[in-house]
């Protein structure tokens, strides 16, 4: 169905789902699955930070800065 | 570092010169749609990335998650359906239809997907009202029966008269970077400045290397600034208040959907791709009326931790008579009748009645320059 997410599972120790589940108790989290799922984003999302900058070709960012100077952005 | 465009890669959608004319040259053999101005600078956008990683119209799986859980299926934060409808089916999936805004072909369009959807279930889940009367609920009722999904390709720029203040994505990541800004904060704005802007935006400022003035010309209500007017007083303001080297100015076109806090997150993303790494999130961040809280915005930025750009909350300045400067509530002691709340409102009242503000409202320089348009908002 297009309006259901798909889900998968997977395994982590039971003594880390126990210390989980009392971390998230009177937060906005409403389950486990919320709390890992948000944390792993994060994670993701941080060492994906420190990947290469996008770098463009030495003839498209002549075309641009060239652009630039024109609009008086760049001296 | 300016920040990762979302999703990872900038996406260009411009076809080579060689295959635009080709195209053109066989424009009648493609089944053709008309879109109207907003569709049209959702094209434009898509095309130079500052929607990147959407390189076209989504698809019912994106649409259905972007409503559904704020995301597009492959889990990209996307917080508005960005959408093209059709009234009635007049060509099918698998084909290439040319986009057309009054009578320029905008845009080639590689069918994937054609289908209906609930404009209630849309209305409620993007504006958390169904109500009629709110600008972006009347738009999603006026569209057609159909949406149509699949990527793009743009074929001709949508005329603007104000081209040579727009920047693309790719062009404000190479300025950033010739400036040496690695830190850059974003603000985006529909007003000319008032002295609680600039507050804001030097508050902000204090703490990063460049900040990047991003105001959205487009459509506008009855009594808003018209986009010269917001223009040409930012320049000024630059002009005799900010450093030379840490601020600059370039407009985006966008249809505002006034979503309130689902848009301040799609506001982030666009000034994401732009290179900017931290966002201004004002009070009623696109809202409009009372349709949410004043600081709901603030609240929606919790659920994407892994968004790629700094949200920051900076709250509304007003200036206080004993502290006698700009302050906001969280640095004030003072009681609130010392308080002078600056509405855009009263301002714009002030200066149709040809009434100079208080410099503690609006810089004079600024004032000087919306007054030298004969007719400065929209009629």
């Amino acid at each position: 169905m297009a309006d259901e997410k798909k889900y998968t599972t997977v395994s982590i120790p039971k003594p880390l789902y126990d210390k989980i589940k009392k971390r998230i108790e009177g937060t906005g989290f409403t389950s486990v699955s919320d709390y890992v799922t948000y944390v792993l984003r994060e994670v993701l999302a941080s060492l994906e930070e420190e990947e290469k900058e996008e770098v463009f070709t030495e003839e498209e960012e002549e075309k641009v800065k060239e652009r630039l100077r024109a609009l008086g952005y760049l001296d | 570092m300016v920040s990762k465009p979302h999703g990872g890669k900038l996406v260009r959608r411009l076809v080579a010169e060689r295959t635009r004319e080709r195209i053109l040259s066989e424009q009648k053999e493609y089944p053709s749609v008309k879109i109207d101005h907003g569709r049209a600078i959702d094209l434009e956008n898509i095309a130079h990335g500052v929607y990147s990683p959407l390189k076209g119209f989504l698809t019912s799986d994106d649409f259905q998650s972007v409503l559904n859980h704020m995301r597009l299926s492959d889990d990209t934060p996307w917080t508005i359906p960005i959408v093209i409808d059709i009234v009635e089916k007049t060509f099918d999936v698998g084909d290439a239809v040319l986009l057309y805004y009054e009578d320029i072909p905008i845009a080639r369009m590689h069918v994937e997907e054609i289908y209906t959807y609930d404009k209630k279930e849309f209305a409620q889940k993007v504006f958390k009202t169904t109500d009629p009367n709110h600008p972006g609920v009347a738009k999603v009722y006026s569209l057609g029966k159909y949406l149509v999904g699949g990527e793009i390709e743009l074929l001709n720029e949508v005329p603007n008269p104000f081209a040579k203040y727009t920047l693309r994505p790719v062009e404000t990541r190479i300025l950033f970077k010739e400036r040496g800004w690695r830190t850059i904060v974003a603000f985006q704005t529909r007003n000319a400045p008032h002295v609680g802007h600039e507050y804001v935006q030097k508050a902000a400022l204090t703490f990063v290397d460049g900040i990047f003035i991003n105001p959205v010309l487009g459509k506008k209500k009855k009594g808003d600034y018209k986009d010269d007017v917001i223009i040409k007083a930012y320049e000024t303001l630059f002009e005799h208040y900010y450093p030379k080297n840490a601020a600059t100015l370039a407009t985006v076109r966008y249809e505002m959907r006034y979503a309130g806090p689902r848009e301040a997150i799609h506001h982030a993303i666009m000034r994401k791709n732009f290179g900017a790494t931290h966002f201004i999130v004002g009070r009623d961040h696109a809202g409009v009326s009372d349709y949410y809280g004043p600081y709901e915005a603030w609240d929606m930025f919790e659920n994407f931790p892994d968004l790629g750009i700094t949200p920051m909350f900076i709250r509304e300045a007003f200036y206080c008579r004993k502290c006698g400067g700009m302050v906001n509530a969280k640095i004030c002691p003072h009681p609130k009748e010392f308080h002078v709340h600056i509405s855009g409102t009263k301002l714009r009242k002030m200066i149709m009645a040809g009434e100079q503000p208080p410099e503690y409202m609006m810089r004079p320089e600024v004032y000087k320059v919306i007054r030298s348009f004969e007719k400065p908002f929209v009629e």
